[in-house]
């Protein structure tokens, strides 16, 4: 009567997917450390890094002095940045989807990259990174926590979330952000160019300081929501089912959205508004790996990492000028979510 | 493990649903809760699982209050088949019902071989060993339920809270799964609460039955003393004829 073969998942294992994914991210991340105006290759990338981690200048023989400082200090950043912005997003879109049980929930979805945006413009207006360097993320977070509120109040009924009402409350409340965001940009006058470039999303120009920020956020959000794996596993069940296996709904949900917002929000106030990234890889994972959280979660934060930085790296190798990478996102991201949209239209999720 | 609610008060913001409500359920028995739509019946169950605190009058369950037990401790002493099964992404069948041994998995901790056999075990007696490497979200209304009463199986707990546990099965799955409740009641004397809608599945498998309207007892006690024309036209507003039924040696019902 029933095929047990017919949709049996074939799913790799995990542990040896992932070993590949880190090593296919390193020769990538080395890749893009020595393309660009000056180019570098691929030993001599490795020479410098070697000699930079060690502080051995023996390793960096035959090597120029702007080589070096090109790879360690114009693009290093860069690349951390786009591993580290690419990993946050894509975790946290994982958890907000786990979490609202909803698979078009994503930080640009849900409005709440929109919040962090003015959360940081404000502060960025407001001149207030003169109180010292963290106020800008500390402001994105409050900004990206308040519109997350927002939208769940707004799109909750007594059983949930639906759908439909959580992506309109997220698409309200993010084209309000954006308005504010206008009128700050107005008010704003003479900087209106670098907010400008920033909203749009920009790895251009990023500080160590900037990058490291976001790679410690990044990788201690996703060990943080690794720890409630299993709780944000049951958690598919539905509230009662979760509650009555002993799952503190209430409080997990807390901890692991106030996570996912705080990733969200570093990776935007660093640079920019960056979309859809969490919508792809969390999918694109899921599809391959299944649902567990526990193999979710750390595939999601390399895989992002890598599409990011490979997105960053081919629109700055084959495309003459700077192209803001939040655009790319955007344009690959679109179709994407329409592709699910209608996906989940005609059932096969069964949401 | 029994429960005892003494002057149970509960409202849904300004609706009130439990009034002083005063019911008792004994251990070793399969207990079915019976009454018309928004009777209280699936608030009843929440209360009971700790799901929902009363704002009056107590709970205990084995003697203890409900607040004093800690969430794992509850996890491990009631499982609750919830009305709604959906899940809410594409894990296997197998996956779902090993959500089940949760409470008694240590964290960070891979299930043990015994956790292992109480996992095959719930897919076998449910049938569904067939479905077990399927995905849960292709599954039709009544499987994915199956799943549901299975993940409560390999709960292993004392008590079970089942919320209209055949509303989308078939006959004869709606047979299977309330007769391997009654027979964890009998050969292991674990306590079934159950939410029905079919008078006569309650009047076959249940010890006792709970007629609830509008928030209040209307009565409650062994099942062939409680299954009575009159109490049945109480609670359901519907002419109706009990009649002993030879070929299940139990009293059942026609609405007239």
């Amino acid at each position: 009567m029933v095929n047990p073969d017919i949709s049996k998942p074939a799913r790799p294992r995990p542990g040896p997917a992932f070993a590949l994914l880190v090593s296919g991210l390193a020769l990538l991340a080395a890749f893009a450390l020595g393309l660009g105006f000056v180019h570098v290759e691929l030993p001599a990338v490795a020479r410098i890094l070697v000699s930079a981690l060690t502080g051995q200048d023996v390793a960096a023989a035959g090597i120029t002095p702007v080589e070096r400082a090109v790879v360690l200090e114009v693009r290093l950043p860069r690349v951390l940045a786009a591993m580290a912005v690419g990993g946050a997003l894509a975790v946290a879109g994982a958890v907000f989807q786990g979490v609202l049980m909803n698979p078009l929930a994503d930080p640009y979805t849900l409005g709440v990259s929109a919040g962090a945006a003015f959360g940081a413009c404000f502060a960025l207006l407001l001149n207030l990174a003169a109180l010292g360097a963290p106020s800008v993320p500390l402001w994105a977070f409050a900004g990206a926590a308040g519109s997350l509120l927002l939208v769940m109040y707004l799109a909750s009924s007594a059983g949930g979330f639906s759908s439909n009402n959580l992506v309109l409350s997220g698409i309200i409340v993010a084209s309000i952000l954006s308005a504010g965001i206008g009128f700050l940009k107005y008010a704003a006058d003479e900087q209106a160019s670098v907010l400008l470039f920033w909203l749009m999303g920009s790895l251009a120009s990023k500080t160590m300081g900037d990058a490291l920020l976001v790679l410690a956020t990044a990788i201690g959000g996703t060990l943080i929501c690794l720890a409630r794996a299993r709780e944000l596993n049951l958690m598919a069940l539905g509230p009662r089912a979760a509650e009555s296996l002993g799952v503190d709904t209430s409080r997990t949900r807390l901890l692991l959205l106030a996570a996912a917002s705080l990733m969200a929000a570093v990776a935007v106030s660093v640079t920019g508004i960056i979309g859809f990234v969490g919508l792809i890889v969390p999918h694109a994972v899921r599809s391959v790996f299944g649902p567990d959280n526990r193999v979710l979660l750390p595939i999601s934060l390399v895989a992002g990492a890598l599409l990011l930085l490979g997105a960053d790296t081919a629109t700055r190798a084959l495309l003459p000028g700077e192209i803001p990478i939040g655009v790319v996102t955007a344009l690959l991201g679109g179709p994407f979510f329409l592709h699910i949209f209608r996906k989940r239209r005609v059932g096969k999720y069964g949401f | 493990m029994d429960f005892e609610l003494a002057g149970a008060c509960f409202s849904h913001g300004p609706k009130r649903i439990f009034t002083n409500l005063s019911l008792g359920f004994a251990p070793g028995m399969f207990h079915a809760v019976l009454g018309p739509n928004g009777c209280g019946k699936t608030t009843l169950l929440d209360i009971l699982c700790g799901h929902r605190k009363l704002q009056q009058g107590s709970l205990r369950a084995q003697g203890r209050d409900i607040g004093a037990w800690r969430r794992k401790e509850l996890a491990k002493a009631i499982s609750l088949v919830p009305q709604d099964y959906q899940v809410h992404f594409p894990y296997t069948a197998r996956e779902v019902v090993a959500m089940g041994r949760y409470p008694h998995l240590p964290r960070f901790s891979p299930p043990a071989a015994r956790d292992e056999a109480k996992i095959e075990e719930a897919l076998s007696v449910c049938r569904l060993e067939d479905f077990a490497e399927r995905l849960v979200t292709e599954l039709s209304g009544g499987e994915k339920q199956r799943v549901a009463f299975a993940r409560a199986l390999a709960q292993d707990a004392p008590a079970m809270l089942l919320d209209e546990p055949c509303s989308s099965l078939d006959v004869r799955h709606s047979l299977l799964v309330l007769g391997i409740a009654a027979k964890r009641v009998r050969e292991q004397g674990g306590t079934v609460v159950a939410v029905l809608h079919d008078v006569n599945l309650a009047a076959r498998f249940a010890d006792t039955l709970v007629f609830l309207k509008e928030g209040s007892v209307v009565a409650s006690g062994p099942t062939r003393e409680t299954l009575r024309e009159d109490i049945l036209e109480t609670v359901f507003d519907t002419k109706a004829r009990v009649a002993e039924e030879p070929a299940l040696g139990v009293p059942q019902v026609v609405f007239l």
